[in-house]
């Protein structure tokens, strides 16, 4: 291998990574929901797309960047605490593929608001990022994605603090760690329910400007869930952490796939290889590499 | 299909094709070939050590059953009673020691393969199947010695129906066995514990097992229930000559029930011997009253 | 699945019940051979009965998989896509096949690739087995895309039903598509009737209801799952050839997209999990609301399996 192509590898993996931190951006969401309520919340890529296309739509009618930012950030923790409040209240206590089935009919019913809503038409999102790639040693590295990344990065640091230093943070690790003992010592379940689907509308809200910068608002914007799904599956559904290090992975393996595996098969593999990738990982460790393994009480 | 099929069992015979195999490891005592060769031993343990992350929650069990008995198996909360029955049963996999059943020895009992072994159990917690009613549950129990494929009862085929039937005759027995009729045809989910329990029962005895293992099988019932079922438990013995494993706490029952009593705390057994020996046994008196300070105190 | 089965918990022979039986088959099959064929008309059957007929068998086939054996797939339409294609091909490229063997290995191929993509559910539970089954949801309509063998080298992965015939009489009418549609679905229907009722279906329930007292009852789980697989997907492939060649006459692979399988997995949640009946009931009910939404099917049907759950 010469020392272009070396680099060149280089690029792609870095490139690859970059876009991996996108990924772990959606999958967060729905790790933070699956860990306090054992739901695996399809909805989350609708409450991406409502986030982006009611900013974006603020936006567009004139209002200024940070008092939109500021009002979505409202209805999304509206949203999340509704969708908690009529939809998963009345259905506690059933199976998690109840509460599943009925997100995925969630989901469908946001994006039908959304539509009513705001139209169906496709919108820019510009949020002043300049995406020139720059150079670092001979590779090109874009800086909206790096800047993309770095967001992320700031966004999971804020979640644990959140979750290490506050009193309803602590409550929701007790919350994770077994419902029962948090119900028997007096925390107030619902609560935290309320607070988990808030801060999802909030993970919802980043994921979705900057995934909305990147490929536009429309209404495709809400099959980045089909993105997250393996990352999810590939770092256990309810390990922040394997969201990170799957979303890095996947995105890794799915550029070199696609630049060094693609031209042997006609390319376009990007649709399922990051769900066989995950599968094959599952077969190894059922759980996913970080997941809880659950222990067969007899 | 077929083929696939064909292919799953062959995975499942692989996997007790291996678990025998490992019989033939020199590493097993003697002990254990000795007793498992007697006729009068059913189930025969040796060295049995398990732990759960660091925590040994068995060690170093011995235990010989002999036909016809009725073994209970008592102990603190946490003694490792049910880690026992699993291990017996194959849910749980031994780190050390060996398990001899009928005559054939294992390191890790097959568990798909417990039924046509011989042994059948119960399960603490309810392990019913709620869609199925309660005629149907006890049927499941003889699914073992089915042989009929999907297509075979789809089309109605003689050995589809002469398997039904058999089956539907044996179901009845226990059925009236152990007076389940007036429920016989509702959905084993809307009836109450204590009958939900005896339809387990049912569900195991119908298999005709040489060994029934029985974990707790009157746990959160009412003295009446209790009694009741440990009428049933003794007359499954009496009348069908099976072989009886029965773990309880409710001590008073276990020691009118049984005819030896193994005596587990913290992981070792600590006392092996008729419900009279094991009463007066120093040991036992230390682990149950001594620890009773303050602890869930249960009546010996 | 907290759902029952009550339909395979029912009680043995009553007279009275079995002549209400009778009863009603003879109506179905009045209405279905006689009535329809006879009064419907051509917009009736094209674009109601005919699409309703081939999504309900679908649903007959998901519900065996996850209303009674408890595997909860999400990749249904990739099966319909492997038996419509299958179909297609078979036809295209043995001579003179009949069609009733054309649907069958048609199905069998579906059957096939579901017990492949049935494999990570021997290991694999809950959520990581439902996002597995995406795998063949992505993968089947991708490869029919790139692959050109699939759709004879049309450009765009097209593929148009061929002539219809059994026993030289055409069956390329409206009228015609619709008795091979309704035939088929009634014989698989009554088919996985008896199967639901025999120890098979009994098999596939202990394992959803209990995986662990399955197995140590002697169920064969591994197998009992694989089977579930394999029929179930067989049926949603003949279902996949009645979409294909009575209803559209002319689909793509990315018709048998992932709206299409939860499509069919909203019929079976509405309908009620492990209820045969329910499969059929939800289809047309939905099929009739479809004209007072505004916006997409979908989000109706979505409300409605919502409001299923609450109640």
């Amino acid at each position: 291998m010469s020392y272009y192509d070396f680099l060149f590898v280089i690029e792609v993996l870095v490139g690859g990574l970059l876009s991996g931190v996108m990924y772990s951006l959606v999958a967060i969401g729905f790790v933070l929901i699956y860990k306090t309520s054992g739901v695996l919340n399809f909805a989350q890529g609708s409450m991406v797309l409502f986030a982006a296309l009611t900013f974006v739509s603020l936006v567009e009618r004139g209002i200024p960047f940070a008092l939109s930012l500021l009002i979505t950030f409202a209805v999304m923790v509206a949203l999340g605490f509704t969708i908690e409040r009529t939809v998963l209240r009345p259905l506690v206590n059933r199976s998690p593929m109840t509460l599943f089935m009925a997100t995925l009919g969630l989901s469908y019913i946001i994006e039908g608001a959304a539509q009513l809503i705001w139209g169906t038409q496709v919108h820019g999102l510009d949020l002043g990022i300049d995406d020139t790639p720059f150079e670092v040693g001979g590779i090109l590295i874009s800086s909206f994605d790096l800047l993309a990344a770095a967001i992320a990065a700031a966004m999971v640091a804020g979640l644990s603090a959140f979750f290490y230093w506050t009193r309803i943070g602590l409550a929701f690790r007790a919350v994770a760690d077994d419902q029962f003992a948090a119900l028997a010592v007096g925390l107030r379940l619902p609560r935290i329910w309320g607070t988990v689907w808030t801060a999802a509308g909030f993970v919802a809200l980043v994921a979705g400007l900057l995934w909305g910068a990147r490929l536009g608002v429309r209404f495709s914007l809400s099959l980045i869930v089909l993105k997250a799904l393996p990352v999810l599956v590939l770092g256990g559904f309810d390990s922040i952490l394997g969201a990170i290090v799957g979303g890095l992975i996947i995105g890794a393996s799915e550029k070199l796939a696609e630049v060094y595996l693609g031209p042997f098969v006609g390319g376009g593999i990007e649709g399922w290889f990051a769900y066989a990738l995950a599968l094959v990982v599952l077969l190894v460790r059922p759980s996913g590499l970080f997941g809880q393994k659950t222990v067969e009480r007899v | 299909m077929i083929g696939a099929s064909l292919g799953a069992a062959a995975y499942e015979r692989a996997s007790e094709i291996s678990a025998i195999l490992a019989v033939a490891n020199p590493v097993g005592d003697r002990r254990l070939a000795r007793l498992s060769s007697r006729p009068d031993v059913v189930l025969a343990l040796s060295g049995i050590g398990i732990s759960f992350g660091g925590v040994k929650a068995l060690s170093d069990v011995d235990l010989e059953v002999e036909v016809g008995e009725i073994r209970a198996v008592i102990g603190p909360n946490g003694a490792g009673k049910s880690s026992l029955i699993n291990i017996i049963s194959g849910l749980y996999h031994a780190d050390r020691g060996r398990i001899a059943i009928g005559g054939q020895s294992f390191s890790r009992v097959p568990a798909s393969r417990l039924a046509r072994l011989g042994v059948a159990r119960t399960f603490q917690n309810l392990a019913l199947f709620g869609g199925l009613s309660v005629r149907n549950n006890i049927a499941c129990g003889r699914v073992h010695t089915r042989r009929a494929s999907f297509v075979e009862h789809i089309a109605g085929l003689p050995r589809a129906r002469s398997e039904d039937a058999g089956i539907a005759e044996k179901t009845d027995q226990i059925v009236a066995f152990l007076h389940l009729e007036s429920v016989a045809d509702r959905l084993v989910a809307t009836l109450p514990y204590g009958l939900q329990k005896r339809v387990e029962l049912a569900r195991a005895l119908v298999a005709e097992p040489k060994l029934l293992l029985l974990d707790e099988p009157m746990a959160g019932m009412t003295a009446t229930e209790k009694a009741e079922m440990a009428g049933f438990v003794r007359a499954a013995r009496d009348r069908h000559g099976v072989t009886i494993i029965l773990i309880e706490h409710d001590i008073g029952v276990v020691m009118g029930l049984s005819d030896r009593v193994a005596v587990l705390d913290y992981g070792r057994k600590i006392a092996d011997g008729t419900p009279a020996e094991v009463r007066a046994d120093p040991a036992v008196i230390r682990a149950y009253i001594g620890t009773a300070e303050g602890e869930n105190g249960e009546d010996i | 699945m907290a759902v029952q089965a009550l339909d395979a918990a029912r009680l043995p022979v009553d007279w009275a019940k079995l002549v209400q039986k009778l009863a009603l088959a003879t109506a179905l099959f009045v209405v279905a051979y006689g009535v329809v064929p006879a009064y419907a008309s051509g917009y009736l059957v094209e674009a109601i009965l005919l699409p309703f007929l081939a999504l309900s068998l679908a649903a007959v086939g998901l519900n065996l998989l996850t209303g009674y054996c408890g595997q909860l797939s999400l990749g249904s339409s990739a099966f319909m896509a492997v038996g419509a294609f299958g179909a297609y091909n078979f036809n295209l490229r043995v001579e003179g096949l009949p069609l009733a063997v054309t649907m069958i290995l048609a199905g069998i191929s579906a059957a096939g690739f579901g017990v492949v993509f049935g494999l990570p559910s021997l290991r694999l539970r809950g959520f990581y087995l439902a996002v597995s089954t995406l795998a063949a949801q992505f993968f089947v309509q991708w490869a029919l895309t790139k692959f050109g063998w699939f759709s004879n080298d049309n450009p765009s992965g097209v593929i148009s039903a061929p002539h219809l015939a059994v026993a030289g009489l055409s069956l390329d009418s409206a009228t015609g598509r619709y008795l091979l549609s309704v035939t088929t679905v009634m014989v698989l229907t009554a088919l996985v009737w008896r199967l639901v009722n025999s120890a098979t279906g009994r098999n596939f329930i202990a394992v959803r209801d209990n995986e662990t007292a399955a197995r140590v009852i002697g169920v064969p789980v591994l197998r009992t799952k694989l089977l579930a697989f394999a029929i179930s997907s067989f049926i949603i492939g003949i279902a996949g050839v009645l979409w294909a060649f009575t209803y559209l006459r002319t689909v793509e692979p990315a018709g048998f997209n992932l709206d299409r399988s939860f499509q069919i997995l909203f019929i079976i949640i509405i309908g009620g999990l492990a209820s045969i009946r329910g499969a059929f009931w939800v289809r047309r009910s939905s099929l009739s609301s479809r004209s007072f939404c505004p916006g997409s099917a979908h989000s109706c049907s979505a409300a409605c399996s919502i409001r299923a759950f609450s109640t």
